[in-house]
């Protein structure tokens, strides 16, 4: 028993050792490995590219994660990750945080995405122009009738504010892209912590409104046609209208590197935006750069 | 054979070590306290305290930022309180039957399976009231969604239970045997022995226990996230989606440019949550030691 608890005792303290050590152990930097964080919207997206990547090469690792643009654009600052993925421009701090870091990031379009507004099935609604939306996700309108739906309060669902669709829904959505606009998301939206939860709750919510990337359409939700402004077509959100610029609510998909990419991350971005690299694009329901 | 020296320098390791091991504990908290101070000072230069803690708008990205975390504390002790009143009632309930009532063999399954509600992870605990309870208390209520302080109030009862039932259990367990048999001698019967005497003597305990039951649940981050909706307005009752302090730094760390008003803002609020743990775990060992003496 004695000699049990001393090898118990041992073991202990060797664990304390290493874990000590450890919290010391810089972040490895090997050749041949690429970490890729940041924007939930291109996890798919990233993942389906590093797998690809890798079946070309099998010496070379690309682990991607998720987190939000912002998660990435931190990791990026602060040199645990490669490559940032954001669904959202850089903002200027971030840019001159980067400076004082000794390096300039370098935004490179790897994908295009359109935001799709989506309500539950049963909503008589299949149509709206953007003033209508500022509207409903501002807050000023709170129930369907008074848009011509049925009578019902309008329960807005948004990401939380870490996510890239957040920022691009509120300033080009809720502000129409002026500057100094001060519209918010009304104070009783509910804010979800991820784009499979904005389908869950619409799936299951006759009068909630949601948005999140196109690829996350699917037949539990009806995407609505969204007109520019009361004289517009109204559009409906599917690649093509995308990528003839017609929808209204598309943004571009970023990746950040550390200054000009160099090595595996310069290779792995030329992947990237080939012929091959966008096919994938495509695949996962986004919209690509150019046109194969 | 050991020499006796030898034998004293493994006492003398072992008892420094644990010494380490003890004064590392209270170091970290320290730590934690200073880093969060560090970091989250800055912003009452440009922001005054009275605006952080009882400002009505929590617009952090706009510009300017808004930091009043009013509708948040509001949220946090909205869906505390309503936690409180579903697992403390029903928690002691709980510890009294275990402890008191339950035959040996009832005793010990009920036992295992309150153990097994502790290691449920929150995470999955939040999946299963948002997918479940949700929708239930929306259609219950007949309310525009289910995302609301009543959701997290009950998915974190559940989170509590087993830290109540324990504690409050082994409080009961702990008062002498001598005043159930005075009792009983007395001509009191089981009930008014197990509710007039055993309970009164254990309630320092069961305060402790309600008391860190309360502190898990204020504390409690992810289920919460998944529940309440996060709307950041000041709630008026239960039916109304919240936003809890915890919630707002989970959601919003990742997004905060390092350094910046936003980032420190949330330091702020996990100094206002340092301090409201520490004064529930204050009170509850407060409570605690009146129990041992």
């Amino acid at each position: 028993m004695a000699k049990k608890n001393r090898v118990l005792l041992g073991i202990y303290l060797c664990l304390l050792f290493v874990l000590a050590l450890s919290g010391c152990s810089r972040q490895n930097q090997q050749a041949n490995t690429i970490q890729i964080k940041g924007s939930d919207t291109m996890v798919n997206l990233g993942q389906a590219w590093a797998e690809e990547f890798m079946k070309a090469d099998p010496k070379v690792s690309v682990a991607v994660t998720g987190g939000g643009s912002g998660t990435g654009i931190a990791a990026l600052l602060s040199n645990t990750c490669d490559i940032a993925e954001l669904s959202r421009e850089l903002k200027p701090e971030e840019i001159e945080i980067a400076r004082k870091k000794g390096f300039e990031p370098k935004q490179i379009t790897v994908a295009l995405d359109g935001l799709a507004v989506v309500v539950h099935p049963a909503n008589p609604l299949s149509q709206l122009t953007q003033d209508q939306l500022a509207a409903i996700f501002s807050g000023s309108v709170s129930n369907w009738k008074e848009i011509g739906g049925s009578d019902l309060p309008i329960v807005v669902l948004s990401r939380e504010v870490n996510s890239g669709t957040h920022v691009y829904f509120k300033e080009h959505v809720l502000r129409r892209g002026r500057k100094d606009s001060q519209v918010e998301f009304a104070a009783t939206a509910l804010m979800l912590p991820s784009s499979q939860a904005i389908a869950d709750e619409v799936a299951q919510n006759p009068g909630a409104i949601g948005y999140y990337g196109m690829g996350y359409i699917s037949p539990r939700e009806k995407a609505l046609a969204i007109a520019k402004d009361a004289d517009s077509p109204y559009v409906q959100p599917t690649i093509e209208n995308v990528i003839s610029n017609a929808y209204p609510i598309s943004r571009p998909l970023l990746m950040v590197s550390r200054g000009e990419p160099k090595g595996l991350v310069a290779s792995f971005l030329d992947f990237v935006l080939s012929g091959a690299g966008q096919k994938i694009v495509v695949k996962i329901d986004f919209v690509p750069v150019k046109s194969y | 054979m050991k020499s006796v020296q030898a034998r004293k320098l493994k006492e003398w390791v072992i008892e420094k070590s644990i010494l380490l091991s003890g004064i590392f504990s209270v170091v970290f908290v320290l730590l934690i306290f200073l880093f969060l101070l560090r970091e989250g000072f800055s912003l009452f230069r440009g922001e005054s305290v009275i605006d952080f803690l009882f400002g009505k708008s929590w617009y952090p990205i706009s510009d300017p930022p808004r930091f009043g975390i009013l509708p948040l504390i509001l949220g946090s002790l909205l869906v505390t309180l309503g936690a409180a009143a579903i697992s403390v009632p029903i928690g002691i309930a709980a510890a009294l039957f275990i402890a008191e009532i339950a035959p040996l063999r009832l005793r010990e399954a009920l036992k295992a399976g309150i153990e097994l509600l502790a290691a449920i992870p929150s995470v999955v605990i939040g999946f299963i009231g948002m997918i479940t309870l949700g929708p239930w208390i929306k259609n219950l209520f007949n309310i525009p969604t289910g995302l609301t302080a009543l959701t997290g109030s009950v998915t974190l009862a559940f989170m509590a239970m087993p830290t109540i039932v324990s504690i409050a259990e082994d409080a009961i367990t702990a008062v002498p045997r001598q005043y159930r048999e005075a009792a009983i001698a007395m001509g009191a019967t089981q009930w008014q022995t197990t509710w007039r005497i055993v309970a009164r003597a254990a309630r320092p305990g069961m305060l402790a226990a309600v008391m860190l039951g309360i502190g898990r649940v204020i504390g409690e981050t992810m289920a919460v996230m998944m529940v309440t909706g996060n709307a950041a307005v000041i709630p008026t009752g239960f039916l109304q989606p919240v936003r809890t302090l915890t919630a707002t730094i989970a959601a919003e760390m990742g997004e905060s440019v390092q350094g910046g008003p936003h980032y420190a803002a949330l330091f702020a609020i996990g100094i206002v949550l340092f301090i409201i743990t520490f004064l529930i775990n204050g009170v509850a060992d407060l409570f605690l030691h009146r129990s041992r003496r």
